[in-house]
């Protein structure tokens, strides 16, 4: 039977096709609704770790004790669990595990395009890369099979046009495989330096083994077309390649780590020019001219963002005209960048903070996007977990004084994922920021996924929820107070005393997101046009359910749910509830 | 099928873009196609600009459409259809729900919604204009902008409506197979 899956789909699907018992992710957009999908198959234990370093340790656990493991996470997410990655290469495995690194070329929701594919050559493991859903699937059960053959993790990497599109993939039988036999093994598992010393040079050897079959393995072929043209790449830009260039010759490297040498120099022979188009660095290319090759790489193509089949077309000047465009606008089209939903928790803390003029150290979220106007208030945003470290980093740099008027801005999800550590850090290097944890008890920006502080995990099971005033008192922070942010009052109020005192404080201010099933409020407000006064106060607020036709505002009911800020703000009394 | 067809959706977060290419995505199963399909929701639920892809035919490589190669937008707000124009490829099809959202930076001031959106589509291109919201309502659903639309599109397109309804059975949450059911015929009837 055939399905339309997405590649994320298709990898879940492939993963209980495989054996999987065990998976972990931390979500991340364009990985995210690999795990959402593994926990539809009541085979295999499925977790939101809270970050990827520690999704990646539990896959560890559970390869060493014989199990199949998949552990998912976006390209930067990678970056966090790089740490035990470097040694898990070392170690290898028992069971299976593969390693999913969802890459996102042209950032349509990162903070950087980093190419992953340099993992698996920092890690000196082998690197996959599928080009549609099908292929995702097959290739994910052959990574399995990959893993256990050459006792090492395996780094499969797609790309957000392979994440997040939709192919027909068909559907397969689950291989039941059981549980790898658990046996002591310290040499192998336990990297002290010794150990660590006999485990590298089988590093290398299995790399040099890995190169080996990649020269016959089934991940890679050769499309035989014109001997004019040759074109080696890999990933969706093989899609991209096929649809601008049919005629070309094609060598599509389904393993792009370690590199085959002999079939790519076969390859470069066979034809007159040969290409290495492949998107964002030149991974392929960087080898392939190491090794004497010559082809032609990123003298044409771009090292930054998306390739096209336009561009691929474009770029070999294959006399391939524009196409015909029927009309593009002559008057300006007004960007239409995400906001705050109406309703949300986090507007009327950033409105106020806004109004206090405060610097915010930021974090990644939904409350990200607090940092464009109306509300402006973000100075800084790195990855997860850099808020309260990087305050922490500027009171140290520019005196206490300056934490007078400095938050940490981070949600209740990215804290449980990096947070803890940087208030830690606060509290014992005599730090006095105020941190603003924005709990909207879940993780809203990847799709609400629970997290520790939910109570709930992936499967939908109640747990001990994680009291986040409780946790952060453990930590040490003795100022802890929590706070409604749809009361405007004492919002201020709370951040006025807190950023004035000289000690570490937290305000967790407490509200479920709006698009939470059950959580958002009932309601709606109306303005009443002749007490308005047009000052544009309601303005500052960023609602996307005020509408502007004028000076005055009109409320647009179907986004209307009466969370009440503007009528907080409003100082004539002009908007009131709906009865 | 020889050719392959290249259908357009654009909107705003929060008004169904994914689930309606689902549909369509389903339909072209249905009809023995090729197809690949291809979204970038990062920001979906965000009230920012969304945009998915459809790609049907005997053999479809690149899960992404070129400017000027759509032969149909469906566009499920005014001001998205007009950002996407340069999609539509010459002889294309606009299908627009007459609806308007203020971005940010018209709610904030710091821009102006365009003026005369329909002029502009017209004179670029044959455009199909949809009172998508009030068919919806009428429905018994507002939520069912992106059904009524998928509608409209089935009949240009020159479809059997029995490949959609089946797709749609699928695809949609069954408490709302009939409210749904409903939006689509309505579409599919309407003569714009």
């Amino acid at each position: 039977m055939k399905k339309l899956l997405t590649g994320n789909e298709a990898i879940a699907r492939g993963a209980f096709e495989a054996g999987v018992t065990v998976a972990a992710a931390y979500p991340g957009t364009p990985s995210t609704e690999i795990l959402e999908n593994i926990a539809g198959y009541p085979e295999i234990y499925a977790e939101w770790s809270p970050n990827e370093k520690v999704a990646l340790e539990v896959g560890i656990g559970a390869s060493i004790a014989g199990a199949r493991v998949l552990v998912a996470m976006k390209h930067v997410g990678v970056n966090v669990a790089a740490d035990p990655l470097l040694t898990l290469a070392y170690t290898g495995v028992n069971g299976g595990l593969v390693l999913v690194s969802a890459d996102d070329p042209g950032m349509h929701s990162s903070q950087n395009e980093q190419d992953n594919r340099y993992y698996a050559k920092f890690a000196q493991i082998p690197l996959l890369e599928p080009s549609d859903s099908q292929e995702a699937k097959e290739m994910l059960i052959e990574a399995y099979r990959l893993s256990e053959q050459f006792d090492t993790p395996v780094l499969f990497r797609t790309t957000t046009r392979v994440a997040h599109s939709q192919s027909l993939v068909e559907l397969g039988e689950r291989e039941e495989v059981p549980l790898k036999e658990y046996v002591k093994n310290a040499q192998k598992y336990v990297m002290l330096p010794a150990h660590g010393r006999m485990r590298h040079p089988i590093v290398e050897e299995r790399r040099e083994k890995l190169a080996l079959y990649n020269e016959t393995s089934a991940f890679n072929r050769i499309e035989r077309g014109s001997s004019k043209i040759g074109i080696i790449t890999s990933g969706i830009a093989y899609q991209y390649v096929k649809e601008a260039v049919p005629e070309a010759s094609v060598l599509k490297l389904g393993m792009t780590y370690p590199l085959p040498k002999k079939l790519i120099s076969s390859f470069v022979d066979s034809v007159e020019t040969c290409y290495v188009v492949e998107e964002l660095e030149p991974f392929l290319e960087e080898q392939l001219k190491a090794w004497g090759l010559k082809v032609i790489g990123k003298e044409l193509f771009p090292r930054v963002g998306e390739l096209s089949s336009e561009l691929v077309a474009a770029k070999l000047s294959l006399g391939q005209s524009q196409h015909e465009v029927a009309a593009s606008s002559a008057a300006p089209i007004p960007v239409r960048p995400p906001v705050l939903c109406p309703g949300c928790p986090h507007r009327g803390v950033y409105y106020v903070i806004n109004k206090l003029r405060l610097k915010v150290a930021g974090d990644i979220g939904c409350y990200t996007l607090g940092a464009t106007p109306p509300l402006s208030s973000m100075d800084t945003c790195i990855c997860m977990g850099a808020s309260i470290s990087g305050a922490l980093g500027m009171e140290k740099a520019r005196g206490k004084e300056f934490a007078r008027g400095l938050v940490a801005v981070i949600g209740d999800s990215t804290f449980m994922h990096s947070g803890m550590t940087g208030l830690v850090d606060v509290v014992y290097n005599g730090g006095t920021t105020t941190t603003l944890i924005l709990d909207n008890s879940t993780t809203a920006m990847t799709g609400h996924q629970d997290h520790p502080a939910t109570g709930m995990t992936l499967g939908k099971k109640q747990f001990k929820q994680i009291d986040l005033e409780q946790l952060v008192r453990a930590l040490g922070v003795e100022r802890v107070q929590v706070v409604d942010p749809y009361d405007l009052k004492a919002v201020e109020e709370a951040l006025k005393t807190e950023v004035a005192i000289e000690e570490p404080s937290v305000i967790i201010f407490k509200r479920p997101c709006v698009l939470l099933k059950g959580h958002a409020p009932e309601g709606c407000v109306t303005v009443e046009q002749e007490k308005c006064k047009a000052c544009g106060m309601c303005r500052k607020l960023g609602c996307p359910a005020l509408v502007f036709k004028g000076d005055k505002p009109a409320v647009n009911a179907t986004l209307c749910n009466g969370c009440g800020l503007c009528i907080q703000v409003c100082r004539f009394g002009a908007i009131r509830e709906v009865e | 099928m020889e050719k392959t067809t290249n259908i357009l959706l654009v909107g705003v977060g929060g008004q169904g873009t994914i689930l309606a290419s689902k549909i369509l995505g389903h339909v072209a199963q249905n009809l023995g196609a090729e197809v690949k399909v291809s979204e970038i929701h990062g920001m979906s639920q965000r009230g920012g600009s969304v945009v998915t892809q459809v790609r049907f035919g005997e053999k479809v490589y690149s899960p992404v459409i070129a400017p000027g190669t759509a032969d149909v937008i469906l566009a499920f707000e005014k001001l998205e259809a007009l950002r996407w124009l340069p999609f539509l490829k010459e002889g294309g099809v606009m299908i627009v729900n007459n609806q308007e959202i203020d971005p940010m930076p018209v709610i904030m001031g710091a821009a102006e919604y365009p003026q005369d959106i329909f002029r502009t589509l017209e004179s670029a291109a044959r455009t199909v204009k949809v009172p998508a919201l009030a068919m919806a309502e009428a429905c018994g659903s507002v939520k069912s902008v992106n059904v009524v639309l998928l509608g409209v599109l089935a009949k240009s397109l020159g479809l059997d409506e029995e490949v959609w309804l089946d797709a749609l059975i699928h695809c949609v949450p069954k408490k709302t197979i009939e409210v749904n059911k409903k939006a689509f015929l309505q579409g599919y009837q309407f003569a714009g």
